[in-house]
């Protein structure tokens, strides 16, 4: 399949883009940060996502959602990237819909999907337990009595969890932490018993969760696929996951470029633009080209999902995917900040919020350090 | 679409049928380079059954010997080919630089005078750009073409010049006004290496090779029908040209100078345990990190070729690419010299104490530095780049 947009494509992403420039600029996060929003995002906005079908689409169609594609659904989160908008698509709609068409069964498909479609339904990952993303040293528990399990431990880093319906947990119900058998997932209900979340405000304005698990009980059918064997299933999600957020990153990583380099235009120094001044141009130059090698692996990485690569391929693909886009984004958003110059060390000008942004999106679902080793060990370095 | 399936199994099969077998295998293609009068064998075979089929420019029009293949059908070709393991029969600047140059600029009859040489894999042909005072600043050249009425008479002289001592032709810029803005009196000619006022002196280089000369003209004669563009306005001509060039230096990326060891394959023989395993972290992350931009490099490739296809890259794509890609190919060879250790420095006659490998990859170390100079050195692919994108004025 050829790397560029079909012409569907393009218009989806000609309306997301008047969308959310005209919706959901950077003013709203800065709003919503200043007005102390426990969810961290517009209700609002949230529903007009939701009324636009967005919520759904790569939802089969089945279950109420559109069968777009995952192409489709990278150029709503890259325009949505563009303007820093805060909403539950990439917690409910990338992993949560990810998780349920993954894993669930047909019942569980079609009880939630539509739910989730229609935005009655938000839905968290519960996965991270400290600094590092690493599934495999799961040390929440869930043990086995009668037809229910009893979940112990603490997620933390958990999107969205604060206006969360229901959690989808990964634990362990066999094994040592270290091995990725054994671990299983579950269907928590946010209001259960023994769950507490604590919300935690980000650097970038979003909420994160602590999310404590004590003696909860969960039935045996809130189990997402097989007992002990959510390994491989864990393994698809997270790569949809990560690509997913790549694609939100390289339009956050483009809109910090594009804007540091108006900067750059106008601002007169020792009586000439900065933009005449080779240090900076040669700067601008290679962050241009990482960013066009950022926009390859980001339509790669989505043109393999829709082509139904899975497993360890797409493991790899989501690797290259996020490591590359990690470091563009990073790099972006620090030299923005370097070439704005004072004006971008301060709360009232919009580049820092790219800065921030860009630090909570690479650590979300692995860091470049954890992409460069996986794909190295895929390598069978 | 049934068309090109048609189309596909018509060309594995003439593939199948016409390509020899020696040249099916990796480093068959070694010589893709090399002139008709340098070939024999196997190699002399394929250059001559593709220049029959008008498969040496799959993609040029049939009246100039091409193949007349629609970019659908050259692009599964090269596919194929690719599959297959099969060679381009040629390579090169007269089928990458001066031709797709003189299809798009040439007069009907410059091109019927051209163009047939290159598809038959007669004529070679060397660029004459660069000057001992202008390479990158390529606008500053010196050599003078006088307005003989009919023709020029050309003096001056040429450096760095691939290929010139089996060329047939130059294609070479030359200044025709001295009293205007620099890029405003060059204009772009062709003449043959045989005029008796050409000279050349090959240049050794840091590889021990002699791939350039540098060429001299004393009243050398350029007839005025092989004036390409107007008088004048060879500067416009040339940086087209150069577009492609840019295009063929960056386009390889881990392009392996016919070594037959990936970089990965290396580390494992001469960095690895007994299982091959790399125990060295570092290592283990450089090689993962070129290997990533690799990736992302070729994947950046071939969204511009889809892009182009559909009709939206900028001019100044070519630039990005090739300052990249000529990067990643030079890294890539100082890493492989890196991981062989000494035995990645020997000296290039040694053949008792330094495998082909090892002296390949010394010689690929050498010239790659090449890379990031000619063609444009990487400042100046920066230089341009920014400009286009901060929209400052360009000459």
């Amino acid at each position: 399949m050829p790397l560029i947009l079909n012409d569907d494509q393009k218009l989806l992403k000609d309306s997301a883009k008047d969308f959310f420039s005209k919706s959901m600029p950077v003013k709203q996060l800065r709003q919503i940060r200043d007005d102390e929003v426990t969810e961290c995002y517009s209700t609002d906005s949230w529903k007009e996502i939701v009324d636009l079908g967005w919520s759904g689409i790569t939802v089969e169609e089945e279950f109420g959602g559109l069968e777009f594609g995952y192409l489709g659904l990278g150029v709503i989160l890259e325009e949505g990237g563009r303007t820093l908008a805060a909403s539950p698509l990439f917690s409910t709609c990338v992993l949560g819909a990810a998780a349920l068409s993954i894993a669930g069964s047909q019942e569980q498909k079609s009880e939630l999907l539509p739910l989730l479609v229609q935005g009655d339904l938000i839905l968290s990952l519960a996965i991270e337990e400290g600094a590092a993303h690493a599934p495999q040293r799961t040390r929440t528990t869930a043990s086995k009595s009668g037809d229910s399990f009893t979940i112990n431990g603490t997620k933390t880093f958990v999107l969205d969890a604060s206006s969360a319906d229901q959690m989808i947990v990964v634990a362990r119900t066999s094994g040592e932490a270290g091995s990725s058998a054994g671990l299983t997932l579950f269907l928590v209900d946010a209001n259960s018993t023994g769950v507490s979340i604590t919300s935690q405000k980000m650097a970038d304005s979003r909420n994160a969760c602590t999310v404590a698990f004590e003696n909860v009980s969960v039935p045996a059918a809130n189990v997402l696929g097989q007992v002990d064997g959510a390994a491989d299933n864990l393994q698809d999600i997270l790569s949809i996951g990560q690509i997913c957020i790549s694609a939100d990153m390289l339009g956050s990583a483009r809109e910090a470029f594009e804007r540091t380099v108006e900067y750059i235009k106008m601002r007169e120094q020792f009586d000439t633009i900065l933009g005449t001044k080779q240090a900076l141009q040669h700067r601008a130059a290679q962050l241009y080209t990482e960013i066009e090698l950022a926009k390859s692996v980001v339509i790669a990485g989505l043109t393999a999902i829709d082509e139904g690569q899975r497993g360890d391929a797409l493991a790899k693909t989501a690797s290259l995917t996020k490591s590359k886009v990690g470091e563009t984004f990073t790099l972006s958003s620090s030299e923005a900040v370097q070439m704005h110059g004072g004006i971008g060390m301060t709360d009232e000008e919009e580049i820092g919020f790219f800065l921030k942004r860009a630090r909570t999106t690479e650590h979300t679902l692995g860091d470049v350090r954890y992409h460069q080793n996986r794909y190295g060990d895929l390598l069978g370095l | 679409m049934a068309n090109l399936e048609t189309f596909k199994s018509e060309a594995t099969a003439w593939l199948e049928e016409n390509c020899p077998a020696s040249m099916r295998k990796h480093g068959g293609g070694a010589d893709a380079e090399f002139t008709r009068k340098k070939r024999s064998g196997d190699s002399l075979l394929w250059l001559d059954r593709c220049a029959e089929k008008g498969w040496i420019a799959p993609s040029w029009p049939t009246e100039y010997g091409g193949g007349g293949l629609s970019t659908e059908e050259h692009v599964a070709l090269v596919g194929i080919m690719k599959k297959m393991n099969i060679p381009a029969p040629l390579g090169g600047m007269s089928l990458t630089m001066i031709g797709p140059t003189l299809l798009e600029l040439g007069t009907e009859e410059q091109k019927k005078e051209h163009l047939p040489g290159i598809t038959s894999g007669n004529v070679h042909w060397c660029q004459g750009y660069s000057e001992p005072n202008a390479g990158s600043d390529l606008a500053n050249l010196q050599t003078k073409a006088e307005d003989k009425g009919d023709h020029f008479i050309v003096n001056g002289s040429k450096i760095w010049t691939s290929g010139a001592m089996h060329a047939d032709w130059m294609f070479c810029l030359v200044r025709t006004d001295f009293n205007v803005q620099k890029q405003k009196g060059i204009s772009f000619v062709l003449f043959p290496m045989t005029d008796p006022g050409v000279s050349l002196s090959p240049i050794k280089l840091i590889s021990g090779q002699s791939p350039f000369c540098q060429v001299f003209f004393d009243n050398v004669r350029a007839d005025k029908a092989n004036l390409i563009g107007k008088i004048n306005e060879g500067w416009t001509v040339g940086k087209r040209l150069l577009q492609h060039e840019r295009s063929s230096i960056g386009g390889g990326g881990s392009s392996r100078f016919g070594i037959s060891m990936t970089l990965n394959d290396a580390a494992k023989k001469y960095r690895g345990d007994e299982n091959g395993k790399i125990d060295d972290p570092l290592l283990k992350l450089e090689l993962t990190r070129q290997d990533i931009d690799t990736q992302a490099f070729a994947l950046t490739t071939q969204r511009i070729t889809d892009e182009t296809m559909s009709g939206v890259t900028p001019g100044f794509a070519t630039s990005m690419l090739k300052y990249y890609g000529s990067e990643l190919t030079k890294d890539s060879a100082e890493m492989m010299v890196s991981i062989m250790g000494p035995q990645g420095l020997g000296r290039d006659d040694d053949h008792d104490n330094f495998s082909n490998d090892e002296r390949g990859s010394t010689r690929a170390w050498l010239f790659t530095k090449a890379l990031t100079i000619a063609g444009g050195c990487s400042e100046v692919q920066l230089d341009i780049i920014s400009k286009r994108i901060l929209e400052l004025p360009t000459n």
